[in-house]
Order: C-alpha cells, then sequence, then structure tokens
C-alpha cells in the first residue's frame, strides 16, 4: 500500500506539449473560416442608406426579411430607374410582393421587414412598397438606417 | 575583404523553427478576429396600421389633437399650415404631446395626441427619414425624461429592467407613440 502513496521524484520540470499548439490553432482558424458567411445574395440596386439617430438594433436576425429599394445598377456605373428587390429577384409589377411577402409571414409570424431604401429615392415608391406590406399583413417594419456621423 | 567573402563551411541539419509557428497562426487568428465585423442592423422601428375593410371608416381623430406635418417635394416643411424646418418638429412634436390641454392649438391630452405626417410622392426618401427621426427622438427624449422622474437613468434600463420583470411599461402606455403616415397626394 505504501508504495501506491509513495511520492515521485521530479526528474524533469513538467511542461506541457507544445507541438500541438499550432494544429489546435489552425483548427480554430479553419472553424472561423468555416462559419464566416459572407453574402448571401447579391444586391442588384443602389442602396446608399440614409443617415438617422433615433436608431434600434435589430437583435434576432432570422425574424429580418430584406426589401431593397433603390436604382438599379446597370453595367459601366450607370444607374437606372428605382427599382424594388427582395431576396435576389427583382420585382416587376408591385403586386406580387404582397404574395411573397404573405409567404415569408407565413412561414416566420414575427417578421420584420427591413426596408433598405435608397436615400435619393422617392417617397411614391416607399409608399408603394408600405402599401403591399399593409395587405400581406407584414406590420413591423424597420427602415434601415446608418448612425449620424458625429 | 578576404574574410568577407569567405564561404561559409559545413551548413547542416537545416530546419525550420517550429516553435514560433504558434504564434504566427495566432497572429493570423487574432487578425481575422479584429478585421471581421459583425453587421448588426440598425434602423428606424415602425408599426404599419393594419389594412382596413372597403367599408370601415377610420377611426375619427379630433383635429386639434393631430399635429400636421406635411413635406413637399422640395423638402419644405409645413407644421400646423405654418411653414417650419426639420429641427422645429422635434420641438413641436413635445410640445404637442405634453400640451395637456392648455395651449388650444395642441392636444388635449398625451392619449389622445397624434402626429400626422405626409409626403408628396416626390419628396425625396432622406428627407422622409429625416423627419421621422425627429418624430421618433422627440418622444425617446419623452420617455427619457419620463423615466428619469421615475428614478431611472434613462428609458433604456426602464425598458431592460421591465423585460427582466415580465412588467407592464408604464410608460409607453403614458406616452403612445402615435404616429400616422397618411398617404401622398398623387400630385
Amino acid at each position: 500500500m505504501s508504495t501506491h502513496f509513495q511520492k515521485k521524484s521530479a526528474k524533469s520540470s513538467p511542461s506541457i506539449p507544445m507541438a500541438s499548439m499550432p494544429d489546435i490553432i489552425f483548427m480554430l482558424i479553419i472553424f472561423f473560416m468555416v462559419t464566416t458567411v459572407l453574402r448571401e445574395t447579391e444586391i442588384q440596386v443602389r442602396t446608399t442608406l440614409p443617415r438617422a439617430e433615433a436608431l434600434t438594433k435589430i437583435d434576432q436576425k432570422r425574424l429580418v426579411s430584406y426589401v431593397y429599394l433603390g436604382p438599379i445598377k446597370l453595367p459601366d456605373n450607370q444607374l437606372g430607374d428605382t427599382s424594388v428587390q427582395i431576396d435576389d429577384v427583382l420585382i416587376d409589377d408591385m403586386p406580387s410582393i404582397r404574395n411573397i411577402m404573405y409567404r415569408k409571414l407565413l412561414e416566420q409570424p414575427k417578421l420584420i421587414v427591413s426596408i433598405r431604401a435608397d436615400e435619393s429615392s422617392e417617397m411614391g415608391i416607399v409608399i408603394d412598397v408600405q402599401q403591399e406590406l399593409r395587405e400581406a399583413g407584414t406590420l413591423r417594419i424597420n427602415y434601415s438606417s446608418k448612425p449620424e456621423l458625429s | 575583404m578576404a574574410g568577407l567573402l569567405k564561404k561559409k563551411k559545413e551548413r547542416e541539419g537545416g530546419e525550420i523553427p517550429t516553435a514560433s509557428m504558434a504564434d504566427i497562426a495566432f497572429l493570423l487568428l487574432i487578425f481575422f478576429l479584429v478585421t471581421t465585423t459583425i453587421n448588426v442592423d440598425t434602423g428606424i422601428g415602425m408599426t404599419l396600421p393594419p389594412k382596413l375593410d372597403e367599408n370601415q371608416e377610420p377611426p375619427p381623430v379630433k383635429e386639434r389633437n393631430m399635429l400636421k406635418i406635411l413635406v413637399n417635394a422640395e423638402g419644405r416643411v409645413l407644421i400646423e399650415d405654418i411653414p417650419s424646418a426639420v429641427p422645429r418638429v422635434r420641438e413641436e412634436v413635445k410640445k404637442h404631446t405634453l400640451n395637456e390641454g392648455e395651449d388650444p392649438r395642441y392636444a388635449e391630452s398625451m392619449a389622445q395626441a397624434v402626429v400626422s405626417f405626409k409626403t408628396d410622392r416626390q419628396t425625396p426618401y432622406e428627407i422622409y427619414i429625416d423627419v421621422i427621426d425627429e418624430i421618433w427622438m422627440a418622444y425617446f427624449e419623452m420617455w427619457d425624461a419620463e423615466a428619469r422622474a421615475m428614478g431611472y437613468p434613462d428609458y433604456a434600463t426602464y425598458r431592460d429592467y421591465i423585460d427582466e420583470n415580465d412588467a407592464e411599461n408604464l410608460i409607453r402606455k403614458k406616452i403612445k407613440a402615435q404616429i400616422s403616415i397618411a398617404e401622398p397626394d398623387a400630385g
């Protein structure tokens, strides 16, 4: 029995093996690289967001659906007419918005529609989109804007 | 001279030192951690009014309780038919809401105060956001003042407290943000 409890004499100084360190760190890097999502949709309209002060943060990203609104990007840095984009399609006729949004609302009843509109767009089209959202019943909206430059 | 040009003899056991590998990898990791921005969405939250039935009349609002803000295509602001400017909106909304029947031009009580905002179809979105921002800032400031009166440092603290305890938000009950966005004229 006594031999079990015999203290081991410290012959060499104990050390953490450093050889596996790079592997651990590389695994961390790879984990971050894999989990980072860069951009899922290509935005075909220019959205220079307006600046505002009374901002609220949207914490739950999965509740959010985006509506992009702005002048369409053409080749050679030209800008076309103001268009509406939802997900990755441009909307040709306004009334189709209500169907798209209604379907999204069924999937996510607490849907927040974030309107990412270009600061130069006219209110007419914004109001038209809003009327469609009312038709669809997606009443929680958010005018996406950037914080004011101080 | 000859000494400088002398060739070194015997280079044996050429090995890359691996001890610094971990540090290099750490540097890379820190670089990526610092440069990746998790962009938080910010914006002005609103709730649209539900769609009214064809035969249903919109709820009546007394003329007096409604603060009418009009913005035309050039971005000129009209508050209660008086030409004004965007930065004035905040003061006017506060005066209107906190009037409590004093001034006959403004609202009778906090509960009845409504802000009506109407634009032209040609009004730039930027100006619309500027005005909406001013209206919301007026409410934020009133809520802050109310929270301070109740002994909280600001409204955000009060709201956190409410969320934690599942209590009723008395400030929001007292000062409701009633903003009506009217449909623009076709012109």
